[in-house]
């Protein structure tokens, strides 16, 4: 380890130390109100670290740690987002926290610490330090899930954790195939060891990757993986919930676009992981949807709905071959598109689930009647969250998802976008009635008196959410733009 | 000195505009909302010293060529959508007449539309007699809709994109709507707004399917046919090497000039653009007169290469314009309404753009579209001036005001001889490049189309001179006839008060009077005139178009004979006009509706056509055909899927849920299962 390392690895140091730093304020004060603010005010370092690393020109792609890290415009794109999201939660945690007494510094530390795990995720090179990532960010969830101290929420963090531990089994498993096989950890190796051995066709190295996939898959909530979501969506403290559905899927998918690129690429090893991928794809979003539509909790619904959003980024991961004409980069460009557009949309939805859920400290799907009366900006934020998750325009869903779709057709799975276009009409159903009880049910009467707030910070979260997504969903060429360097840097 | 940011602040300035009074004033200000005019005026005012700037250089001085990339909007895959400048002669002219219009109406609009109780005498009309929508919430709401509007326009004329063009189109459109319907308590207003929106849809969607078609057509790789210059230089070429058939660019085109036919209110989708005149007056003056009914004809000089190319194409822009022109003129000669006369003759010259379009006299269609917003804008501030006074816009219950509103009146009597064609009044040069053009072509190329238009726009002037002073007499002359307390229709804007309207209104209606007389002479002299080329205007447009095109261009000219004979027709119309509706009239306009009677119905009733669209297209086939076959659809096969859908998320729902029953080992196992089956069909799938 040099300077060059510590340089590289800066913005992770710094999340860290930021993490550390709100558990010593926390003991110092006694007005909690001040946590957030440090966190928000200190999350401004990492940032910095980061557009350094990111200005840094002669930095380029470059690897540190003896290979085992990198960092490349793809890894910073990420870090970007990581960054955000956890900034939108802290955000809108402000009131909501309140609810942990003592304990609301550990609740931000453990946001800092799995934001952490993220960002070491985007840029890991080998599976080791993979691995190790991928455990810094699950287990701080898993605590966080379990924060309320009430029945449900501690099913919640026991379940994440079981569940949790048994996809890193998997995964382990798998990557001990892989490794055993080509006899490398380093993702670069892997790849050229399978091209070189010939390793495409071997049965083991396939059932490796199919348990890789089983793992990562439990990180983005694809089905079949997806069976912890919704209970550890009901039960976490909502901010986690929002925390869990945009910062780690989003590691999730950094990480399945990373290896499957870096090792298991077209050009290197002739493995045909498109059509896994795609079939996934379709049934994630039917099942996801369909169940959804049953749903009467609010978090259970879209618990069900980013199963179901997994399966429309899950196109742009089997969108890899295009036809002549078409840009055989637009499937990844898109997840990444999709994922940015998905973090803003969804933490608009639930920054307003959370300021309603301060108010009316319930989550029902009811609970939202006449919210369009008694305020109507959060119930406008909520309703342009929905429409963007449906992808009607003028959202940043919509524009995300004609690119998904048409590199979808681009490749030539056109029964995979048409399958996506008839998911999304389904959607509208359930995401659309809460837009009909925000706007047309009238306020419950006993709720009129309720005497605390939304919330400033989970009110403010759900603005400056709402304002990305409609914003690029009207110009949306600054996300593509910075999507397109990311994967070229990616893929090469 | 120009630079393209400076011109983009040309559109963004109003955007800014319309951003500040509609998010900030409006909901925070209201109290204070007076000095949205200011605001408004102010940033059209910056916006039109850069226009005039950007005429200056890029048509006068030719030292602006433009400049910078367009920004890039949206890219998927291979495919790209540009934001661009496309600043050529033409939008430059268009930039003029629009920021200058606007100005003009909204300085006028910053007096006409304050709450009538404040300038009508406070001791007889107390302010709270008025209906709330006439307080000040309106002077806010109506200045951000001007502003919109504005931005729009600009948008549109500047887009170098046609997709970004049919954004601003449509915005254009909304804006109209918006307008229309201002008084939205009125029902007349709110059906007006409605009919102008359904009926400009009409051909909005012409446009649209133009669109498509010519994207599947020649959508390529690394040719952007999304961009209007490339659609220009290259179309034609596509069609002589046959990549492209002749039948697709004439359905392009005739598509486009639907969309135009719509916009510019053409025969036969004229039927919106005289019911819109239940909108504000300023608002008749700013958009249904000089700028957005302007926007089909801006869309056919947009695209001209791509028309020239067909001759079908022109064939028809050429007739329907030629029709256009006469057949409006005649439902202005019976109208008792000033500002539906106004609108009818307003009708009446953008046919007359569009035949001179036609016909190929490209620079000179945009010459009239030029010089007849000053003047029609001149007209329709003066028709508000008048309504100003005597509450009401019905000519049967004015009179007299020559004496009492001598501004108004002079200003009025230069806008209807200018409309009129008489020498040496703006619309003169204008209106006879265009007969001269059509003449011309029909008898020297023997076309048989141009002589035909030639002959509908000779009888058109002939019948705009007579509806003009017919409406100048009723209104200024003999005595007055009292005005809104007479007329049962009338929606009073204040009560009667006979005398000269207030400066701000009188002050536009001053200014706009100078180019209404001079500026046909000095935009294109028949000969050379102090520095300025001869037809300087209509020849610098005309060479802006691609070069391969320009044989096909008529030749801009003057002929005294011609000129002589166009005048002597407007004249006549003028004397019979005076003849009529002098005090004592020496033919009585009763008898002659008499002995006419038929026709005068028919031409009062406006052709049958709002029967005939309300009852047979709207009644008949849509309420009793279409409307009844969704109807039958919807119920029987949208309903039926959609309920198949949620019988299936029901039950399909159900059976996963059994798996959902919280118990880890359950989802350990189906997670377990799912790996297995993956992984049998992943390795042994092949």
């Amino acid at each position: 380890m040099n300077l060059q390392d510590i340089y590289l690895i800066s913005p992770e140091i710094g999340i860290a130390i930021v993490a550390a730093f709100v558990i010593i304020i926390d003991l110092f004060v006694s007005n909690k109100k001040v946590l957030p603010v440090v966190a928000l005010v200190t999350l401004l370092i990492p940032l910095f670290l980061t557009i350094q690393l990111h200005l840094d020109t002669d930095i380029g792609s470059k690897t540190g740690f003896s290979g085992t890290f990198q960092v490349d415009d793809f890894a910073i794109f990420f870090k970007y987002l990581i960054l955000g999201s956890t900034a939108i939660v802290i955000l809108s945690s402000t009131q909501y926290a309140r609810r942990f007494g003592g304990h609301q510094g550990e609740y931000y530390a453990l946001i800092l610490f799995s934001a952490a795990g993220m960002m070491l995720l985007a840029s890991s090179m080998e599976l080791i330090t993979l691995y190790i990532a991928l455990e810094l960010t699950a287990l701080p969830s898993a605590a966080l899930a379990a924060f309320i101290r009430q029945r449900k929420s501690a099913e919640a963090g026991i379940k994440f954790l079981v569940l949790s531990a048994v996809s890193s089994a998997v995964l382990l498993y798998g990557m001990v195939l892989v490794y055993g096989l080509t006899g490398s950890s380093h993702l670069n190796e892997i790849a050229s060891s399978i091209t070189n051995n010939g390793l495409g066709s071997s049965p083991a190295l396939l059932f490796g990757i199919v348990l890789i996939t089983a793992g990562f898959g439990f990180k983005i909530s694809a089905v079949p993986f997806q069976m912890w979501a919704p209970d550890v969506y009901e039960g976490a403290p909502t901010p986690v919930t929002g925390f869990l559905s945009v910062a780690s899927k989003a590691a999730g998918f950094a990480i399945i676009l990373r290896v499957f690129y870096t090792s298991f690429g077209l050009d290197n090893a002739n493995i045909d992981w498109a059509n896994m991928m795609a079939v996934l794809s379709a049934i994630s979003m039917s099942v996801g949807n369909l169940i959804a539509i049953r749903q009467n909790n609010i978090k259970r619904m879209l618990a069900y709905s980013t199963v179901a959003q997994a399966g429309y980024l899950m196109v742009g991961l089997a969108a890899i071959t295009a036809l002549p004409g078409g840009d055989d980069n637009a499937g990844p460009i898109g997840v990444l598109f999709y994922l940015a557009g998905y973090a803003m949309t969804n933490l608009a939805a639930f920054s307003v689930v959370i300021a309603v859920s301060n108010k009316t400290n319930n989550d029902s799907i009811n609970s939202f009647s006449g919210l369009a009366r008694k305020s109507p900006l959060l119930a406008g934020a909520m309703a342009l969250a929905m429409i963007s998750l449906i992808g009607i325009p003028p959202t940043v869903g919509f524009m995300a998802k004609i690119y998904l779709f048409s590199a979808a057709m681009d490749t030539g799975l056109e029964w995979l976008a048409i399958v996506g276009v008839i998911n999304s009409v389904i959607s509208a159903y359930y995401y659309l009635r809460v837009v009909k009880v925000m706007f047309l049910s009238s306020p419950k009467e006993n709720e009129k008196d309720s005497e605390t707030s939304y919330g400033v910070g989970a009110v403010s979260a759900a603005v400056i959410a709402m304002a990305g997504t409609f914003l690029f969903g009207i110009y949306p060429e600054p996300i593509l733009r910075i999507a397109h360097t990311a994967i070229d840097s990616l893929i090469g | 000195m120009v630079n393209e940011q400076l011109i983009w602040a040309i559109f963004f300035l109003p955007l800014i505009s319309f951003g500040l009074i509609a998010l900030i004033i409006r909901p925070f200000f209201n109290q204070a909302s007076v000095i949205a005019g200011p605001i408004a005026v102010l940033f059209i005012g910056a916006s039109f010293v850069i226009s005039i700037l950007t005429f200056i250089e890029r048509n006068i001085n030719g030292t602006l060529t433009l400049v910078g990339d367009p920004i890039n909007w949206l890219t998927i895959g291979a495919f790209k959508l540009e934001v661009g400048i496309l600043l050529d002669p033409l939008t430059t002219t268009m930039l003029v007449v629009v920021t200058g219009v606007s100005l003009m109406v909204q300085i006028y609009s910053t007096f006409y539309m304050k709450d009538p109780g404040s300038h009508h005498g406070t001791e007889n009309q107390g302010s709270d007699s008025e209906p709330a929508e006439l307080g000040q919430p309106v002077y806010a709401r109506y200045f951000a809709y001007m502003s919109l509007f504005t931005a729009s326009m600009l948008g549109l004329v500047m887009a170098s994109n046609v997709v970004q063009l049919f954004v601003f189109w449509e915005l254009v459109g909304l804006c109209s709507y918006l307008l229309i319907g201002f008084w939205f308590h009125r029902p007349a207003a709110a059906a007006a707004a409605k009919k102008a929106f359904i009926v400009t849809r009409v051909g909005d969607f012409g446009f649209l399917l133009a669109l498509m078609y010519l994207f599947s057509k020649t959508y390529q790789e690394n040719i952007n046919y999304l961009n209007i210059q490339t659609i220009n230089e290259n179309l034609p070429t596509l069609v002589s090497s046959g990549t492209l058939g002749a039948g697709a660019l004439t359905l392009i085109a005739i598509g486009f000039f639907v969309g135009a036919i719509g916009k510019s209110g053409q025969f036969p989708l004229h039927t919106w653009l005289p019911d819109a005149m239940e909108g504000p007056t300023p608002v008749s003056a700013l958009i249904h007169a000089a700028t957005m009914v302007t926007a089909g004809v801006f869309l056919v000089g947009r695209f001209f290469p791509l028309f020239q190319a067909s001759q079908e194409a022109m064939m028809v822009v050429a007739l329907v314009g030629g029709i256009t022109a006469l057949f409006a003129a005649t439902m202005g000669l019976v109208s008792n309404d000033i500002k539906r006369v106004l609108a009818y003759s307003t009708v009446s010259q953008l046919g007359y753009m569009m035949l001179a379009l036609g016909i190929g006299a490209y620079g000179v269609a945009i010459f009239h579209l030029f010089t007849h917003a000053f003047f029609k804008a001149l007209l329709f501030l003066g028709s508000g001036s008048v309504n100003h006074a005597t509450g009401t816009f019905d000519m049967r219950f004015m009179g007299g005001l020559r004496k009492k509103m001598p501004i108004t009146y002079i200003t009025f009597l230069i806008g209807s001889l200018s409309l009129a064609g008489i020498f040496p009044l703006a619309g003169f040069w204008s209106k006879d490049e265009i007969l001269l053009n059509a003449f011309r072509s029909g008898s020297e190329g023997g076309e048989i189309v141009s002589m035909t238009v030639f002959v509908l726009a000779i009888i058109a002037v002939f019948m705009t001179a007579f509806y003009m002073f017919r409406a100048l007499f009723m209104t200024f002359e003999g005595e007055f006839r009292g005005g809104s307390e007479k007329d049962p229709e009338a929606n009073p804007h204040g009560p009667v008060h006979l005398g000269e309207s207030p400066f701000l209104m009188v002050l536009p209606m001053l200014i706009l009077a100078i180019p209404a007389v001079i500026i046909g002479f000095i935009a294109n002299p028949p000969g050379e005139l102090l520095g300025i080329k001869a037809h300087w205007m209509v020849h610098t447009l005309d060479h802006s178009l691609p070069d391969s095109m320009h044989h096909l261009l008529k030749g801009e000219s003057f002929s005294v004979p011609l000129a002589a004979v166009s005048s002597l027709v407007a004249l006549s119309g003028i004397a019979l006009a005076i003849a009529m509706y002098k005090p004592k009239p020496l033919i009585s306009p009763e008898s002659i509706g008499k002995t006419l009677r038929p026709v005068h119905t028919l031409l009062y009733r406006k052709y049958y056509f709002d029967e005939l669209y309300e009852g047979i297209f709207v009644r008949q086939i849509y309420y009793r055909g279409l409307a009844l076959a969704s109807d039958w659809t919807d119920k029987n096969i949208v309903d039926r899927a959609v309920n198949i859908v949620g019988w299936t998320g029901a039950n399909f729902g159900g059976l996963i849920r059994q798996f959902q029953n919280g118990q880890m080992q359950m989802y350990a196992t189906v997670t377990s299962i799912g790996i297995i089956v993956i992984a049998a069909i992943f390795i042994f799938g092949d």
